[in-house]
């Protein structure tokens, strides 16, 4: 049989996709079910002084009005920060309360402060106008790089600082920098980003007055997660009576990993008014108050040696928490960020600083590559400046260094486990026909347009990650995934998962898997996700951990299955278990060359007895029934390669970015589904060319955000892309049995420094902040051509 | 949303008879309906004006293309006769938004919105349009008064557009990258006596940058507008577009649309 892994197999998703035949929150409607609208703040920090429900709870429809003092009363806990952070001095991060509903002062505009309950949604929408909050407005502080000097927001977070914190080694860089030739300096900002996932958050909640439960339906990427934080930490209900389930989800990119707080105040609402609860974001909360991402001022250094050696590096950067430290906010700017921000090079000494600040804008949380784009566009940036100032080219540079022997131990914190970082690059250039540039520059040239190449090389660590790694850096759960193989008496499948899919394909990549392991053609499995009452329990889907931890746990399920099976299938073969061979979903006892194939020993472990014989299949010490599970806990992150070229031309009158060319060469290790990695680095590229040139996060100087709709916020459309041209090296990983690594994210981490380094190196090495607009090029431009005259 | 009444009139005396000042007439209601939904706006009643026949289609005679208030962009984007007599406004039409937009927005309802950033109303003003009305007829010029205000009184309702047909013409826009509305456009149309270069998206309202019209009447060519500078002076400036950076756009996409011409 021919091995499904490797094979581009159409997705089992798609047909109820594209037919409109999904069934998201939003579908889900329960019988009886109030509609709830929040009030939310309408300024970025005021104190509030009062709320007045009675008007909204006289209005037409209304059927309950709860705020913050309510919530406070009943003790429901807040969002939470999920990982604990400690600054260079030792102390603990300072992490200020974050209320479902804010009850004495309101950070950020959009943060919820009460909510109406109506029999339908216009009339909620009315009684919510009709709550009047009594504010008292206070200046806000906006900008990361002035927070600390700004007044505290939070009680008890002295210059707003959540941590300082420190990885590396400063006096080894400082003795590095002093052996350098030439010092390279960059400050950059990485832009914040709006996630804007295409289905916007909502929740359905329904609370059974005789069972007690609470069953949450909601947008989330990980639900066992959300009922275990909302129980532990918010007080909702205990996890036994509380089942989350996150149907189809559209997708999520990070955004959905928080629970949020209409989540939580749904749930513990409909317990309280005993009704249930329907919410669904309007796109205008989504841009308000989804967690965003990015948003870094970083200033960093590459010492490095005339002939392009690099010695040393060293990055300072500030980072916007946002209002709130949610679940992974504060590890997205440290750990996820400063260990990759040496990059894919050999750099004796090295070290990241953070300061994490908060401000009266929207939480920043994960965003696809979460740390690992801001630590890639550091780099990259450095080291195509290195190639520029010291006259060497751009991928000589980086393939001087390096590293050629792995296991690869990157300077602060990770063991790369395999690799092959020249390769990647090499084909890079030959795809992208990286020696032909100087002519298509000329003929830009001759048409009076710029053009410019940008590379970069990156690696990332993902697949998060080994439990006991991430514990030991704060982490406030292990991050393992489970899965339970569930083979039913006439022989299909169903495959229980932790991880959730919210485009990632997982019907199909797990079945595929899963198919090669037992023998069974995909279309008897099911894969099944997205509830707590479904299978075992599980952390999700983030950091690229789907496959490289879920997939793994799925694989070792089946091998249990299929060890069961040798078992039983020898006991049915009348032979020893050593002279049975699994092959092809059969059973062979090898002498004889009698079989049963896996479905018949499925069967025979639920009906373990036959007619007139006092005689079972199940071997001694076996029980009957063919069910499996298992908990992989990976041995160590994944690590994800590649190095991408860009080509740009620019109109220097409009300055206008077209991207030409583009070319992504990757190392995913093993790949299962290539059609599939190819959607996902096709969007990955998409979104960090967004990043680069498109996308325009702007609150304004009192903290409004003024990019708050599609009319104003710029997502990236299909006519802003060129073809991608995508190619493969794959080593395979060590660190888990398929080989395989994650490629969800790579293509957000690699494309912003690309894009940026083409765009500055068709403007002759001007640097310019992201977006890159055509405004700001062509101010750019303008400035060359007075300098190019000057120099004439 | 807040309800209102639905109407859907058959002819437009019921329509006008159902105006009031806390009315409004729905065309493809491309910004009627975001604005109620927003509760940027609410109604009594909404007039939807659809229905009506003779509000729709469009007709060319020897000199003029008149475009029915309820024609779709499409259709004048598709219309073999309107490329035939003015090429450059089926091409404005089908530059408009989106396909979705465009197979439901509507010339009357656009200008009426005048919409600083619309297309629709440079080529008015470019194209010597007169606006008919259930009441009068209206030139151009004197039709598009401030930023979303026109000289449509209080029930007052748009029935066609008379587009003059000029010698050549040529929209050349520069799409806000978000919006996809003109950043700037500019409409020149070469007439047989004069030239008129419309600007929208620039400032508050649609307007002609006389400069450039004057210089392109003597000699219609790129050579007589080259070096032109256009004042940035009353220009927008946000956060799309600065004022001086519009300006720059105003001189070089006139200069691409006589290139076209």
């Amino acid at each position: 049989m021919a091995s499904l892994v490797g094979s581009r197999v159409e997705r089992k998703e798609d047909g109820r996709f594209l037919q409109g035949r999904g069934r998201y929150t939003a579908d889900i409607n329960i019988a009886n079910q109030t509609y709830a609208v929040f009030v939310r703040s309408p300024h970025a920090r005021a104190k509030i002084k009062s709320v007045d429900t009675s008007k909204a709870l006289k209005s037409s429809g209304v059927v309950g009005v709860l705020t913050g003092k309510e919530i406070a009363e009943d003790k429901i806990g807040g969002l939470i920060a999920g990982w604990a952070i400690r600054s260079e001095d030792g102390s603990e991060m300072k992490v200020p309360a974050n209320p479902p509903l804010a009850k004495d002062i309101a950070n950020f505009v959009g943060e919820p402060i009460a909510v109406v309950f109506a029999e339908t949604l216009d009339e909620a929408k009315e009684g919510a106008e009709k709550v009047k909050v009594d504010y008292k407005v206070l200046k806000a502080v906006v900008d990361p790089a002035d927070a600390m000097k700004s007044e505290a927001i939070h009680d008890g977070v002295d210059k707003n600082l959540c941590y300082d914190w420190l990885l590396g080694d400063r006096k080894a860089v400082d003795e590095a920098f002093a052996k350098a030739d030439k010092i390279i300096k960059v400050d950059l900002i990485n832009n914040r980003l709006v996630p804007n996932a295409m289905e916007p958050r909502a929740c359905v909640v329904d609370y059974n007055t005789a069972s007690e439960e609470i069953t949450l339906y909601t947008t989330s990427q990980n639900p066992h997660l959300s009922r275990l934080v909302m129980s532990a930490f918010g007080n909702v209900a205990p996890e036994n009576k509380l089942r989350v389930v996150a149907p189809d989800v559209g997708g999520g990119f990070g955004s959905k990993i928080n629970v949020y707080n209409e989540e939580i105040v749904c749930s513990w609402a409909s317990k309280k008014i005993e009704r249930p609860i329907k919410w669904v974001a309007e796109r205008t909360e989504s841009f308000l108050t989804d967690t965003h991402g990015r948003d870094h001022v970083t200033h960093a250094e590459l010492a490095v040696t005339n002939d392009g050696k690099f010695l040393g590096f060293k990055n300072e950067t500030i980072a916007n928490l946002g209002a709130y430290a949610r679940v992974f906010g504060t590890v997205t700017p440290t750990y996820l960020f400063g260990p990759c921000a040496t990059g894919v090079y050999v750099i004796p000494a090295a070290y990241s600083n953070v300061k994490a600040v908060y401000t009266n804008t929207a939480p920043v949380d994960a965003y696809r590559g979460a740390g690992r784009p801001e630590a890639t566009y550091t780099i990259e940036r450095l080291v195509e400046k290195a190639a520029m100032e010291l006259g060497i080219d751009k991928t000589e540079i980086r393939m001087k260094n390096f590293p050629t022997q792995f296991p690869f131990k990157q300077t602060l914190v990770h063991t790369v486990d395999s690799g092959d970082y020249v390769a990647g690059l090499e084909k890079a250039k030959q795809m992208a026909d990286y020696a032909g540039f100087e002519a298509r520059r000329k003929k830009s040239e001759a048409n009076g347009k710029l053009r410019g190449i940008g590379v970069s090389s990156y690696f990332e660590a993902c697949g998060i990650a080994p439990s006991a790694a991430v514990m030991s850096l704060g982490c406030g759960v292990g991050l393992w995934e489970s899965a339970e193989v569930r083979f039913n008496p006439t022989g299909q499948i169903s495959v229980f998962t932790g991880a959730h899919s919210h485009g990632q394909s997982h019907d199909t990549t797990f079945a595929q898997i899963a198919a090669d392991e037992l023998g069974v053609p995909m279309e008897n499995i099911d894969v099944v996700h997205g509830d707590t009452d479904k299978g075992t329990f599980g952390m999700g889907t983030y950091g690229s951990r789907s496959l490289t931890v879920g997939g793994i746990a799925i694989v070792n399920a089946c091998k249990k299955i299929v060890a069961k099976g040798k078992r039983v299938a020898a006991k049915m073969l009348e032979v020893n278990e050593d002279e049975i061979e699994f092959k092809d979903g059969e059973f062979v006892a090898l002498k004889s060359n009698k079989k049963k194939t896996i479905g018949e020993v499925a069967f025979a472990c639920y009906l373990p007895g036959q007619r007139d014989e006092m005689k079972s299949p199940i071997p001694e010490g076996d029980e009957p029934g063919l069910i499996e599970s298992s908990f992989f806990d990976p041995a160590n992150f994944s690590f994800p390669a590649g190095s991408h070229i860009c080509e740009v031309e620019i109109d220097p009158d409009t300055g206008n970015v077209k991207v030409e060319k583009y070319t992504a060469v990757d190392d995913f290790g093993r790949i299962v589904n290539p059609m599939i990695v190819e959607g996902q680095v096709h969007g990955g590229i998409a979104q960090g060319i967004g990043q680069a040139l498109h996308e325009n996060t702007q609150y304004d100087e009192t903290g409004q955000l003024m990019t708050a709709s599609y009319m104003d916020y710029t997502m990236p459309r299909a006519d802003n892309f060129p073809e991608f041209n995508l190619g493969f090296t794959c080593t395979h990983a060590t660190s888990n049995p398929l080989g395989v690594k994650g490629c969800g994210e790579a293509g957000a981490i690699a494309s912003p420094p690309t894009v940026m380094n083409a765009v500055i190196d068709a403007l002759g090495g001007q640097e310019i902040s992201m977006p890159a607009t055509a405004e700001k090029v062509w101010k750019a431009c303008k400035a060359m051509k007075k300098s190019n005259a000057k120099a004439a | 949303m807040k309800s209102f009444n639905y109407h859907a009139p058959k002819d437009v005396k019921d329509a006008t008879k159902l105006a009031s000042s806390s009315s409004a007439f729905l065309a493809g209601g491309m910004t009627t309906i975001p604005s109620m939904k927003l509760g940027l706006a609410s109604y009594k009643d909404v007039i939807d004006i659809k229905k009506i026949k003779k509000l729709s289609g469009i007709k060319v005679s020897g000199k003029t293309v008149t475009i029915g208030a309820t024609t779709k962009h499409v259709e004048v984007a598709t219309s073999k006769d309107v490329k035939k007599a003015i090429p450059a406004l089926a091409k404005l039409a089908g530059n408009i938004g989106d396909a979705q937009v465009r197979n439901r927005g509507t010339i009357g309802g656009s200008i009426s919105n005048n919409d600083p950033s619309a297309c629709y109303p440079s080529a008015c003003m470019a194209l010597n349009a007169v606006i008919h009305t259930n009441k009068r007829k209206i030139d151009a010029e004197k039709f598009f008064t401030g930023m979303f205000e026109t000289a449509l009184k209080s029930g007052e309702l748009v029935e066609a557009v008379e587009f003059q047909i000029p010698e050549k013409a040529d929209y050349q826009k520069h799409p806000n990258p978000a919006s996809r509305y003109a950043i700037i456009g500019v409409f020149v149309a070469k007439h047989k006596k004069d030239v008129n270069v419309a600007v929208t998206g620039a400032k508050s309202c649609v307007y002609i940058d006389k400069d450039l019209s004057k210089k392109l009447s003597s000699n219609f060519s790129v050579s007589s507008i080259e070096g032109t500078d256009v004042k940035s002076s009353g220009m927008n400036s946000d956060m799309h577009a600065s004022a001086e950076y519009r300006a720059n756009l105003v001189s070089l996409y006139a200069k691409k649309a006589v290139e076209a011409c």
